[in-house]
């Protein structure tokens, strides 16, 4: 369980409050117009933007200061989600050991998670050498490895065609349906959420609003969300 | 709140910034053991501190003059060889001083190619001894430069000025007072006070072309106080005069020295439309003629003389070309174990904050730090066998601030782009070091690497005051054989130490460049 406890964030003028609990599991959509705070609010989950105030809890462990690397978290950026001077294989790799000091079994879990995504037998090559798609599947394989219990997804296929953003959301959902793991998506596109999310955390006004189950939320919108949607 | 954050590289750079100020700090320690500033200012001094001034200036104003008209051509005409002749502007950077002297000597020297000329037409003889030979030699080390930074000025000019200033017909004098009297007012007090500040410090070429009581810098002055007469207090007196004369000019410069063009890019085509014809198209040809054959002739010289000279050079120049190259490979490795955790260091920081350090290379001169240094060394231990790892030292400290301008910047943008990502998968210390900055620098660092190896295999500066017969450098081994004046060895040598500082330089380069990363 993910637990933000009066969390508070200060950016300038800018300011977002948020107080809640995601329950572990959940396929979570983060919405609201541009500039509400979607991303400062994932990024403040995975410790890139400092909390005024508030505690940040996984499990009832206090996670507030931890450095982000070693928070129970995987994270996927708007770009730059890989190294491009590394292999796929050591972009994947950093995942399980940031020094590249790789087993022969961690060498095998890499090639399993590239199969995974689809990316079988690319051990080798950089990711100039690979397609937006084949580039977001390796950023993916990585998360696979990380094996932590919470994904965030800040709009990492924000780039990509419709429907290889599709095909991606799919493989991130099967991905983790299969781990179990807790998902929280930065979206803007309501066929998104209609697709995987379970609950929806709509930013607006300053506020992430507390999760409310998707199919409920979305057929009867409150105005705010209304407006927002059109 | 959360907690400050650490800059994933860590902050190693703040203990190598440190030992370069503790190793410039110590240099003063052992100056004030000996500098008797009581003792005041002889006539001597005061020629010294007249002399460099007046040479100084001159060559910075007349580096600056000549380059205007030979940037201003370079940058509005196409020509075949123009690349080329770009790129050889920066071969100055890497030239030994050494090496160029003599070629200035086979070209204007007294049976040099200018007066085999004049003598033919029946002219009196020219002499490249004194004020003018130690201003010339300065002036084809730094016009490339100069040319550069103008270069570099002209390039910034919008295309679209230029677009506008054709559709308006404006007359030249009307493009010059619109377009580029604005620019040469913002670079060229900058290119000079640069220019003033590098020949402040000018050994070699003074130590060649100079000399005597009319034509000594400071830096020589040190030198002969040092070797001629072991007068150690009156070489601490000097040093310390070198420090508020080039430290001073240093740190007032810093406010308008300009970034120098290190870095290729200046071959951008630029579409132009002015100047299209008649007096203007001569006028470019001729500053390029003039200025191709200044910079190219005395190489050519050296290139002929040198191949003569090979067969003559006695085995002792191939002992001293390998403590040379041993020399310059410590220099790049003590360089690259200062440079990038400092370069690590700067680059987290706010601008500009730190670089200062760097610029310590540029205000202590050589001699000012190795008399300090011996003054120290002296009586715990011979200094002589110190001679080489000193020498050393020294070039990497001297190639400090040229390493941190190339490295910096792109180490600023590899931080910037990916911090998060680092963060995000607890890459940090050894690690981001291991595997993002040195993989992602690699083409930069190669290059600092290969300036270093050029600067230090080329350097004739501290070597002078504590070799002995048995430790040599080349350089220094190319001066005694000049003079003993067996100038055809002495040639042969040059032509080595040319071939070793473009070949160290090029190996760097090319290794870091070589599969580089996209």
């Amino acid at each position: 369980m993910l637990t933000l406890e009066g969390i508070e964030i200060a950016q300038g003028d800018f300011l977002l409050a948020a107080d809640f609990t995601i329950a572990p599991g959940r396929k979570t959509a983060v919405i609201g117009p541009s500039g509400a705070g979607k991303s400062t609010l994932l990024g403040a989950l995975g410790g890139f933007i400092p909390l005024r105030a508030g505690r940040l809890e996984w499990e009832g462990r206090d996670i507030t200061q931890v450095p982000q690397g070693q928070r129970p978290i995987a994270m996927l950026f708007q770009d730059n989600n890989l190294f491009p001077h590394l292999s796929v294989a050591q972009n994947v790799g950093l995942g399980i050991r940031p020094d590249l000091k790789l087993t022969a079994d961690d060498k095998a879990s890499i090639a399993l998670a590239l199969d995974r995504v689809g990316l079988q037998g690319m051990e080798a090559r950089t990711p100039g050498a690979l397609s937006g798609g084949q580039q977001s599947r390796a950023a993916l394989a990585r998360v696979l490895v990380q094996d932590r219990p919470v994904i965030l997804l800040d709009e990492p296929f924000a780039a990509l065609g419709p429907a290889l953003r599709q095909e991606m959301l799919d493989l991130v959902n099967g991905l983790a349906t299969e781990t179990g793991a807790t998902l929280l998506m930065v979206t803007h596109d309501p066929a998104d959420v209609r697709r995987i999310a379970d609950d929806v955390i709509f930013v607006e006004g300053g506020r992430a609003a507390a999760p409310q189950p998707a199919k409920a939320l979305l057929e009867d919108p409150p105005p705010a969300l209304r407006a927002y949607l059109g | 709140m959360a907690q400050r954050a650490q800059p994933i590289i860590g902050t190693t750079g703040i203990a190598a910034g440190t030992f370069v100020v503790l190793a410039v700090l110590l240099s003063f320690v052992g100056l004030g053991l000996r500098a008797e500033l009581g003792r005041g200012l002889g006539p001597a001094e005061w020629a010294a501190i007249r002399f460099t001034v007046v040479q100084s200036a001159l060559s910075a104003l007349l580096s600056v003059v000549c380059a205007i008209p030979l940037a201003r051509a370079l940058a509005r005409r196409r020509f075949v060889g123009r690349g080329l002749l770009v790129t050889l502007l920066g071969a100055p950077f890497i030239l030994p001083t050494i090496v160029a002297v003599l070629g200035l000597l086979a070209v204007f020297g007294r049976t040099g190619w200018l007066n085999t000329a004049f003598g033919a037409l029946g002219m009196p003889e020219v002499s490249i001894y004194g004020l003018h030979g130690v201003v010339l030699a300065h002036v084809f080390f730094n016009l490339p430069l100069a040319t550069r930074l103008l270069l570099q000025g002209w390039q910034s000019i919008p295309a679209e000025r230029f677009r506008l200033a054709a559709q308006l017909d404006l007359p030249p004098r009307m493009v010059f007072r619109t377009l580029e009297w604005p620019l040469l007012k913002q670079v060229v007090p900058g290119a000079a006070a640069l220019i003033f500040v590098i020949c402040l410090t000018s050994f070699a070429v003074a130590l060649t072309l100079g000399g005597g009581p009319r034509a000594t810098t400071v830096e020589l002055a040190i030198y002969q106080a040092f070797r001629f007469d072991f007068d150690l207090a009156r070489a601490s007196l000097l040093s310390v005069i070198q420090l508020a004369l080039a430290g001073g000019a240093a740190l007032i410069a810093l406010w308008v020295i300009p970034n120098f063009p290190l870095s290729a890019g200046l071959d951008r085509k630029l579409m132009r439309w002015d100047a299209r014809g008649g007096v203007q198209a001569w006028v470019d040809a001729l500053a390029i003629a003039l200025g191709a054959a200044f910079l190219l002739l005395p190489l050519l010289a050296i290139l002929l003389a040198g191949l003569k000279g090979l067969p003559q050079m006695p085995a002792v120049v191939w002992q001293t070309a390998g403590n040379s190259l041993w020399v310059a490979v410590l220099s790049v490795g003590v360089l690259l174990l200062i440079a990038l955790p400092m370069a690590g260091w700067i680059s987290t920081r706010q601008r500009g904050s730190a670089e200062a350090i760097g610029l310590i290379g540029l205000s202590a001169s050589p001699l000012m730090i190795g008399t300090g240094w011996f003054i120290l060394i002296n009586p715990i231990a011979d200094p002589v066998p110190l001679a080489l790892p000193v020498t050393a030292l020294i070039n990497a400290l001297m190639a400090l601030p040229f390493a941190l301008r190339i490295l910096v910047p792109p180490m600023r943008d590899v931080l910037v782009t990916y911090d998060r990502l680092s963060r995000a998968l607890g890459l940090q210390g050894w690690s981001a070091w291991r595997w993002l900055v040195l993989p992602r620098l690699r083409a930069q660092i190669g290059f600092a690497a290969g300036l270093t190896g050029a600067l230090s295999v080329g350097d004739l500066g501290v070597i002078a005051l504590f070799a002995d017969p048995d430790r040599a450098t080349l350089p220094l081994q190319m001066y005694r054989l000049m003079g003993a004046y067996r100038t055809e060895a002495a040639a042969g040598a040059a032509l080595l130490l040319l071939a070793m500082a473009l070949g160290l330089f090029w190996l760097c380069d090319k290794g870091g460049r070589w599969h580089a990363n996209p």
